[in-house]
């Protein structure tokens, strides 16, 4: 093909629509809106939805949860892969910890902090930070290892102040670790909210899939995943691909 | 003045340095020469206070500035920013002044990866200069430069040695750079390698060669 390549945007938008053309077709050929619903016959839903303010409310609490849960999960995470990277021996120690957490399903980790917590706010955030911790902390102990050596002892000699050394010399050596981690972080972390609210929660995003999937309406859980998914990569457009891309600044320059 | 008694560096089994002990007065230049490998990095680190793991002792003044063997800055931060951070003290108008000092006042907004070795490297001996240290360590400051480049480098540096007065303590395998820079010479050998008896004593003063 001559001319100059299609920009990456329009590529995007092609793709999309290709699906939704993928989706028309199966709906018209299966032909039965209760199993699968064409996209047109989810606007009606979807606006009802919006009106009545359900929509927002659930998913404005799925939100919070998610932002709380990331939090913790990539303060903590991030701390412990930190301290682990640079202090062989502690390494040793918690290496195995860290080993029985990753392979510890998600689903397992929920079901025990609502036995153990009871069926609060507090055992749903908790599960889905846990969940997280171990691949922050592996992902960012990387990070930490390949810390330069001769950067610190620059930093060493010239005195930099803790805060200085932290936020010029460790944290731009993190940052791609951090991105990383942060992005399969935010992406693994919204699903495994859903799960928990699935399983023990009355409010938000994952509650009302439970609530339609005993009322067998296929319109409504497609509606709310789809608006989950949305609000998602609106998320990864808008803020976390331009952080990104600022991080990357010196490397383009 | 710094005071340097090393009675025993080891690095494992390995012993690199074995009573190295010398003095160096407030404001003198002194160059330690030696083969590579001898260990003159280490005993840099060692009085940088770097690497602490050694037995003896080093006096040694608080202001220190080093100029590694590699420029060693931050890449991800503007040139100007490389001095303003390792010196909170400086303000804008001195770490520009710093930048020009060495050629590199329209270099200030550019990223270390933009900037060409002899560049960076002068960037970096603006940061040392820029503290006003009272204890200066050059590592082969002038290695893989280019001969034109490396002699205005050393131009630059002996410049700014005159203006702020180091004491002084500075590695290198050339003979050469030895005589314009140093004040006096040691030299390591051996192994372990320690102070060669042969103390070469130059017959001239650094302000002679000026």
């Amino acid at each position: 093909m001559g001319g100059k390549p299609m920009s990456s945007s329009l590529i995007r938008i092609l793709s999309l629509t290709g699906f939704l053309l993928f989706w028309m077709v199966l709906a018209r050929l299966y032909a039965d809106a209760s199993v699968l619903p064409a996209p047109m016959d989810l606007v009606s839903p979807f606006v009802a939805e919006i009106r009545s303010g359900e929509l927002l409310y659930h998913m404005g609490i799925t939100v919070g949860r998610v932002l709380a849960a990331f939090t913790l999960a990539m303060g903590a995470g991030a701390l412990l892969g930190l301290v682990m990277g640079s202090q062989p021996q502690i390494d040793r120690w918690l290496d195995p910890w860290l080993v029985v957490f990753l392979n510890l399903p998600a689903l397992v980790l929920i079901v025990l902090c609502y036995l153990w917590i009871g069926l609060t706010e507090a055992a749903a955030i908790t599960a889905v930070t846990l969940n997280k911790i171990p691949n922050v902390a592996t992902v960012v102990r990387e990070g930490a290892r390949a810390l330069d050596p001769e950067l610190k002892a620059m930093a060493k000699v010239y005195r930099l102040s803790a805060l200085s050394r932290l936020r010029h010399v460790v944290l731009p050596q993190l940052a791609p670790y951090l991105a990383g981690a942060a992005r399969s972080g935010i992406a693994v972390i919204w699903k495994i909210v859903l799960v928990v609210e699935f399983l023990g929660r009355s409010n938000g995003v994952g509650f009302q899939i439970h609530l339609y999937f005993q009322l067998f309406d296929v319109a409504m859980v497609l509606v709310y995943s789809l608006s989950f998914i949305a609000f998602m990569l609106v998320i990864e457009w808008a803020f976390l691909q331009p952080a990104e891309r600022r991080v990357r600044e010196w490397r383009l320059a | 003045m710094i005071r340097v008694h090393i009675a025993s560096k080891r690095f494992g089994d390995a012993e690199v340095l074995k009573d190295v002990n010398f003095t160096v007065r407030s404001g003198e230049c002194l160059a330690v020469l030696g083969k590579s490998g001898i260990g003159k990095s280490t005993l840099l680190r060692l009085v940088a206070g770097i690497d602490a793991d050694f037995e003896g002792a080093i006096d040694r003044p608080e202001e220190i500035a080093f100029v590694f063997q590699e420029p060693t800055l931050l890449p991800w931060r503007r040139s100007i920013d490389n001095l303003l951070i390792v010196h909170p003290d400086l303000s804008r108008a001195e770490a520009l002044a710093m930048l020009g000092r060495v050629g590199l006042a329209d270099k200030a907004d550019q990223f270390p990866g933009q900037l060409s070795l002899g560049q960076q490297r002068r960037l970096a001996l603006a940061r040392a200069f820029a503290g006003k240290p009272r204890l200066l360590i050059l590592d082969e400051p002038f290695v893989s430069l280019d001969e034109e480049t490396a002699k205005q480098m050393i131009a630059l540096t002996r410049g700014l040695m005159r203006e702020v007065s180091p004491t002084t303590l500075f590695v290198t395998h050339e003979k050469e750079e030895a005589r314009i820079l140093a004040d006096r010479t040691i030299e390591l050998a051996g192994t372990p390698a320690t102070v060669a008896p042969n103390v070469v004593r130059p017959d001239f003063k650094r302000e002679d060669v000026v």
